[in-house]
């Protein structure tokens, strides 16, 4: 079956010009492809966690868990350790994934799981109308921050290179092909991907001139490098006025989790006998 | 005449006192006895004091108590802490190499000098000792150490004999009647079985005393059972995992004690919201806080039974002992997916840490298919109203099916909405599988009741609890009232269960009075409360004492 219509009917909340419109064009593109090449949508399952980004799940004619803000990922992990014949794609905020549910994004790199994490990086809160996030530049004045923050933002393509993610990259919604391309790339890897989406909040953080003044393709780069791939993440900083590489920065082949843990069922029968087996061990 | 038996074994933490009782406790279910041990151990790895009572009596038996029979000494520390359990009868048996005492004195370091066995095997000298002591046919445990010590089992032998020929018999225990040996198991362990026998395929759980035995249980017997088990990173991916792999069709459960369950409520909302079936084992210790991690509390039914934002309906279910544990585990699961809720196995330390027996063919249940197909119009809805407040449930994956699930408020397909007539509409359906429930659990014993109808006094506890209370009730003739489910609260039960009642006395490890509120609450004056919250379980000497002191 091909021709899926993979936007829902519910009305679509997200201000003019936002960055989110773009991922979901470019993930609804994705899904007719894959429906082309022969994945089953209905093995294709999105999870979110709450905030602009989360309406995904809503406007996406897919599976979806519309999970809670930060926990996007265990549910994703739960999900593809049930049923490793599902595609599980999640998005996440930058709150989400850097503030509320860190946690989870480096266990998931550590473990890796075969998902794709897309983290829809604005920099900013926007459903909570304007607070700092843990990539805003310093000194952002956001709700919270009136005077601006006295933090600096944290990188997060260097933390997933140091937690063992084994697919990093990074996007911009202003470079769709591209996008769709690493998104793409991820979703085959076998592993855990992680793509850092840039975009603007267009109206809590809109700095499209900025980052079209800086972005730049990553070229003659060796994804399978370590250190190159640190050292190219470490180009820019989410603070300064550096140059802003875009493209895979890391690929590595490793055993996904779920190809190694344990899954074997047992039918009701046998499973009866196992535990009275136990239980004639015990007398 | 009460066949009634009482062994303390005794020593430094590291020592294996708890494979010790476990050994002896299968030396007096070989004789016949029902069987329960209370292992009582402080929070560290190395050094502290160990020790094992158990209790063996030619009836049910559930809990232990302060004084022994025997007393099995490794160390001298065993014989100055527990110089209260000792009375005239008691036969002690200890290590001369590091104990100096009175009575059946045993060479461990000779015993184990004539074999060349090392040290660990030591406990095994001083167990050959005191079933000469106890009039232990040597059969028996020749058996005992073939069936449940199955590493150097000759050589284990061979030391046990030589501990067994340094002593005389001083006071034999006999056969207490029971033909077939039943099969012991520690709560935890009977719960993980009951969960496997509900058909989880999933168990989920970051370590916390005294949960994390259930852990160890299922992550080690994982491939005989079928169970994927999963360590995650904290209580919260615990939760949310479990919540993916349920929706993705496994029957999955998570484990923990109060401290992991305060991180566990943000995905319990979700779970109630979302209806995620899920069932969570909460296994209480000493609280609040860190607490006593090691020790035993009934300190969390209100925190369990109110747990989570927004309303959902729950079921909350607190077994006694491991045969209800086994059964009830069975009938949680079935119930967290038969009616797409959240379903607790409120637990213990005594509980889940304790030993008992079981009838080794006991019956679970069956499960119920509660995958359906869909057959309403195209497309299909993850939360259709019905009439039950149940909808079908099916999971991604599914030929022509878009299954969405949804923390935000959400229509019947499943897509967030704040429309105020939905709202209210999906509200109702799912507190409307509440009713259901309560008509479900109509099927099952939800309230358990022993001892004379035409008392006129009645104990009421819940949890681990009703094995002491259950003894001494007995004893002193008063009728004995159980609620095993407290969610949904079976209020109509418990009132048939107290008709004539004119004295109502709740017992609970804790300090509140926790079911007492509950009571009140639901109209069932309790005249009398008696707590006890050190984090040492009540024992039938305490609590006959404190009933006494109540009825006089």
């Amino acid at each position: 079956m091909t021709g899926t219509n993979f936007v829902t009917s519910a009305q679509n909340t997200w201000c003019p010009g936002c960055g989110n419109f773009s991922i979901q064009h470019t993930l609804k593109n994705l899904l007719s492809d894959l429906e082309k090449e022969g994945t089953d949508p209905e093995t294709i399952v999105l999870v979110t966690g709450i905030g602009c980004h989360a309406k995904m799940a809503d406007y996406l004619n897919v599976n979806s868990f519309y999970a809670i803000h930060g926990r996007a990922i265990p549910v994703a992990a739960g999900i593809k350790l049930a049923n490793r014949d599902l595609t599980v794609i999640c998005c996440v905020g930058d709150g989400d994934a850097y503030a509320e549910g860190l946690d989870h994004l480096v266990f998931a790199a550590k473990r890796n799981i075969d998902i794709t994490v897309l983290v829809h990086n604005n920099r900013v809160y926007g459903l909570t109308v304007g607070q700092y996030t843990p990539t805003s530049p310093l000194g952002f004045r956001g709700k919270s921050t009136p005077a601006g923050t006295l933090e600096y933002p944290i990188n997060p393509l260097d933390l997933m290179l140091a937690s063992g993610a084994t697919y990093v990259a990074r996007g911009y919604t202003r470079r769709m092909d591209q996008l769709k391309a690493l998104i793409r790339e991820g979703v085959r890897h076998k592993g855990f991907s992680f793509v850092d989406i840039l975009q603007i909040c267009a109206t809590f953080f809109p700095v499209t001139d900025h980052y079209n003044a800086r972005v730049y393709d990553l070229q003659a780069h060796d994804p399978g490098d370590f250190n190159q791939a640190c050292e190219k993440a470490r180009e820019w900083d989410y603070n300064s006025d550096a140059p802003v590489p875009l493209g895979l920065f890391y690929q590595r082949a490793a055993p996904a989790l779920n190809e190694k843990v344990d899954s074997h069922r047992l039918p009701e029968k046998e499973r009866e006998q196992a535990i009275y087996r136990f239980l004639a061990s015990r007398q | 005449m009460v066949q009634d038996v009482s062994v303390l074994v005794g020593g430094r933490a590291g020592e294996g006192i708890n494979n010790a009782g476990m050994v002896i406790a299968h030396l007096l279910n070989r004789l016949g006895y029902y069987v329960y041990m209370y292992y009582d151990y402080p929070s560290l790895i190395r050094g502290g004091h160990n020790f094992a009572l158990v209790r063996g009596r030619d009836r049910p038996v559930g809990v232990h108590r302060e004084s022994a029979d025997f007393v099995i000494a490794l160390n001298q520390e065993t014989l100055l802490r527990h110089k209260d359990r000792f009375i005239p009868r008691t036969a002690t048996v200890f290590n001369s190499d590091a104990v100096h005492g009175n009575g059946e004195a045993v060479s461990v370091k000779d015993a184990l000098h004539a074999e060349n066995a090392p040290e660990i095997m030591g406990n095994s000298v001083m167990i050959g000792a005191f079933a000469k002591v106890a009039g232990i046919p040597w059969d028996d445990v020749v058996t005992v150490f073939s069936r449940h010590l199955p590493k150097g089992t000759q050589q284990n032998l061979a030391v046990a004999r030589r501990g067994y020929d340094q002593v005389s018999m001083v006071s034999p225990i006999g056969h207490a009647g029971g033909n077939t040996p039943r099969a012991l198991l520690t709560g935890n362990e009977a719960i993980g079985l009951g969960l496997a026998a509900g058909g989880l395929g999933a168990y989920v759980s970051y370590p916390m005393t005294p949960s994390s035995s259930l852990l160890h249980f299922l992550a080690e017997n994982a491939h005989n059972l079928g169970v994927t088990v999963i360590h995650p990173e904290n209580e919260i991916a615990v939760m949310l995992m479990a919540l993916g792999f349920s929706y993705a069709g496994t029957r999955t459960a998570v484990g923990t004690s109060g401290g992991g369950f305060c991180l566990m409520t943000e995905g319990l909302s979700l779970a109630g919201m979302a209806e995620v079936p899920v069932v969570l084992v909460v296994s209480q210790r000493t609280g609040p806080s860190t607490g006593l991690p090691t020790y035993t509390a009934q300190s969390d039914l209100l925190f369990v039974l109110h747990a989570g934002h927004g309303e959902f309906p729950r079921f909350v279910v607190a077994p006694g002992d491991a045969a209800q544990a086994y059964s009830w585990s069975a009938v949680a699961m079935d119930i967290a997916w038969k009616f797409q809720v959240p379903s607790f196995i409120l637990s213990d330390k005594t509980l889940s840490e304790g030993v008992y027996c079981i009838d080794p063919k006991i019956h679970a249940g069956s499960l119920t298919e509660c995958t359906r197909e869909w057959d309403g119009p195209a497309p299909y809805e993850r939360y259709r109203d019905t009439e039950s407040g149940i909808s079908p449930l099916l999971v991604p994956g599914t030929k022509g099916a878009v299954v969405k699930v949804n923390s935000y408020a959400h229509d019947a397909a499943g897509i967030s909405t704040e429309d105020a007539d939905i709202v209210r509409q999906m509200t109702e359906k799912r507190l409307r599988k509440a009713g259901g429930l309560s008509a479900a659990l109509a099927e099952y014993e939800t309230v358990l009741h022993e001892g004379p109808e035409t008392a006129e006094t009645a104990v009421i506890c819940w949890g681990s609890v009703r094995g002491v209370c259950s003894e001494v009730c007995s004893d002193m003739g008063i009728r004995m009232v159980q609620p095993v489910v407290l969610a949904p609260f079976p209020v109509e039960s418990i009132r048939t269960a107290l008709d004539g009642v004119r004295r109502l006395i709740a017992v609970e490890e804790n300090a509140t009075g926790q079911l007492g509120t509950l009571l009140r609450l639901f109209g069932i004056p309790v005249d009398t409360e008696i707590l006890h919250c050190n984090g040492r379980p009540l024992t039938p000497e305490v609590l006959s004492g404190r009933l006494q002191g109540v009825l006089s």
